[in-house]
């Protein structure tokens, strides 16, 4: 028996070693020109987290779907990234206005998206608030819903102006009470699983959960295209999916506080490129 | 003697006929987090507690963790310890404790507690992302953890 507990206990050691995925150590270049920046040093706020390199999801991903998003022409967002730059010369709305009519180009908006949600005029805003507060107030349009195919392809366009620029959000000044409230939402144990996003992308990315391998939970290349939903996945939507999963009641997409559960989420990024559209499984 | 033995079986017996069912806020733990009486007063089916074990909709205990014996299940996950000797090092009684609520043993871990119905954030109905309507059920039946604890006490090596 002594015996027995000691070969059980050596192999209890040695099994993690068999099976532990982690991240890899692969190295992410676009187009075979923009190299990102996919580990770097956590942000400081990150000190009391136990994480001290913050990574992208991409490394924990297989290199079939990892391949998909080194190259423009297989990454299946472009498609959806293709028809916002139809859109944004569409004229919509009573005002008889496109995007194109006060903008010259989506190339304005570069570095734009690595700084968002950011607080505007006191409140926090996301990419998406900002889009339907200007199709209303300056197109007379309807405002789209949250995920929507051209929201979320928009956002991915404009996004895409910031590719491989260093997150960098803000969380101090005005900014701050709703960072905490973010930060109180991350470690708060939701659902009948009683499961934080800690829990699962604090402590144990890099373990596979079933057949999914974990990881640190980062938005830095939202919206993504997700291959099991062959379309571009909004951040909310995301957020949205790993409360349900917890066995718990969800936030609406969109909803003040997902706004703030945002804010936290990419101020855990900040440093990591901008890799909007990312592919993930 | 013979006749207290007799009386002991007798009482065993109306013990085991009368036994009802432990309700979720009824469940006493020991300081351990251990759990000495049965939930049900039932045997545990260990085959039953083997599908208990690995399908999605009951406990889905193998979405962390791994366990040798059961190579047909695919996708074992590794965010809890492999539990393929566990019936060597644990008892019935912790098995049951740690089911029913790994917290009693577990201060703060991330194995969920599965026969609890009270105590939650944001409970919701299933995986629906909706509100829980009414009374939360526990994730498994006292019957089911029974039946899981009885296919826990099977992994043994060799
Ligand atoms: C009637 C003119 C007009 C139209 C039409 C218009 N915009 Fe704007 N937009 C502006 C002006 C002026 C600003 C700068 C002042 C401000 O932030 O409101 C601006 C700012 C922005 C910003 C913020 C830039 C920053 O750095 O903060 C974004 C993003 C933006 N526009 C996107 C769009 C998109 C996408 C469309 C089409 C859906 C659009 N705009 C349509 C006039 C317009
Ligand atoms: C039960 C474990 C679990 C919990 C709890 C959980 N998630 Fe997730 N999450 C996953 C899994 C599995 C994936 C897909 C694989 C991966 O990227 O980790 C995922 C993916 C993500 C992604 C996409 C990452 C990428 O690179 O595309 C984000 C963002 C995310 N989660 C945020 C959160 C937030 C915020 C919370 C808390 C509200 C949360 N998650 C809670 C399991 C969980
Ligand atoms: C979300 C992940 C998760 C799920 C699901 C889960 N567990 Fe666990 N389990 C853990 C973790 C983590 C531990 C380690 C306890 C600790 O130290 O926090 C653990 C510990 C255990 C132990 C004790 C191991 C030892 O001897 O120390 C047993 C037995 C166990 N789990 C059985 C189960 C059973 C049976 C189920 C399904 C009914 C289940 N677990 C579901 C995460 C999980």
């Amino acid at each position: 028996m002594k015996f027995k507990a000691l070969t059980a206990v050596a192999a209890l050691l040695a099994a993690p070693l068999a099976y532990a995925g982690g991240p890899d150590d692969d190295t992410l270049v676009v187009n075979e020109e923009v190299e990102m920046a996919t580990k770097v040093a956590a942000p400081a706020h990150m000190s009391d987290t136990g994480i001290d390199t913050i990574m992208s999801g991409w490394h924990f991903r297989t290199d079939e779907t990892q391949s998909l998003q080194m190259d423009d022409f297989e990454n299946p967002s472009m498609i959806f990234v293709d028809q916002a730059v139809d859109y944004f010369e569409t004229v919509d709305g009573t005002e008889g206005k496109s995007c194109a009519s006060c903008h010259e180009s989506v190339e304005e908006f570069a570095g734009l998206s690595a700084t968002m949600p950011k607080m505007i005029d006191g409140k926090l805003t996301t990419m998406e608030d900002l889009l339907n507060s200007h199709r209303a107030e300056a197109m007379g349009a309807e405002p789209w819903k949250w995920s929507s195919a051209e929201m979320q392809a928009l956002v991915a366009l404009i996004g895409l102006q910031s590719r491989g620029m260093p997150m960098n959000v803000a969380i101090d000044g005005d900014a701050a009470p709703y960072w905490e409230q973010g930060k109180e939402m991350y470690y708060t144990r939701y659902g009948q699983l009683e499961l934080s996003c800690a829990n699962c992308h604090e402590e144990n990315y890099g373990n596979f959960i079933r057949a999914d391998h974990l990881s640190q939970g980062q938005i830095n290349g939202f919206p993504t295209y997700r291959l099991k939903q062959a379309k571009l996945i909004s951040r909310h939507n995301r957020f949205r999916g790993c409360i349900r999963d917890t066995r718990g009641e969800t936030f609406a997409e969109g909803s003040d506080e997902f706004r703030a559960l945002e804010l936290y989420v990419a101020s855990r990024g900040n440093g990591l490129s901008v890799e909007t559209p990312a592919v993930r499984q | 003697m013979r006749l207290t033995t007799i009386t002991a079986a007798v009482t065993l017996v109306a013990g085991v006929a009368v036994a009802e069912t432990v309700a979720p806020g009824d469940v006493q733990f020991t300081e351990y987090g251990e759990v000495t009486q049965s939930l049900t007063g039932q045997p545990g089916d260990a085959e039953r507690g083997k599908t208990v074990f690995s399908s999605r909709s009951k406990g889905n205990c193998v979405a962390c963790h791994a366990v040798a014996q059961l190579a047909d299940v695919p996708f074992h996950g590794e965010v809890g310890p492999e539990l393929t000797w566990t019936g060597e090092v644990r008892s019935a009684e912790e098995l049951r404790g740690i089911v029913a609520n790994a917290k009693m043993m577990f201060e703060g871990t991330v194995m969920p507690a599965f026969y609890k119905t009270t105590g939650f954030t944001r409970p919701g109905d299933g995986y629906t992302g909706k509100a829980a309507a009414g009374d939360l059920a526990p994730i498994l039946t006292a019957q089911e953890i029974e039946d899981v604890v009885a296919f826990l006490l099977t992994l043994q090596e060799g």
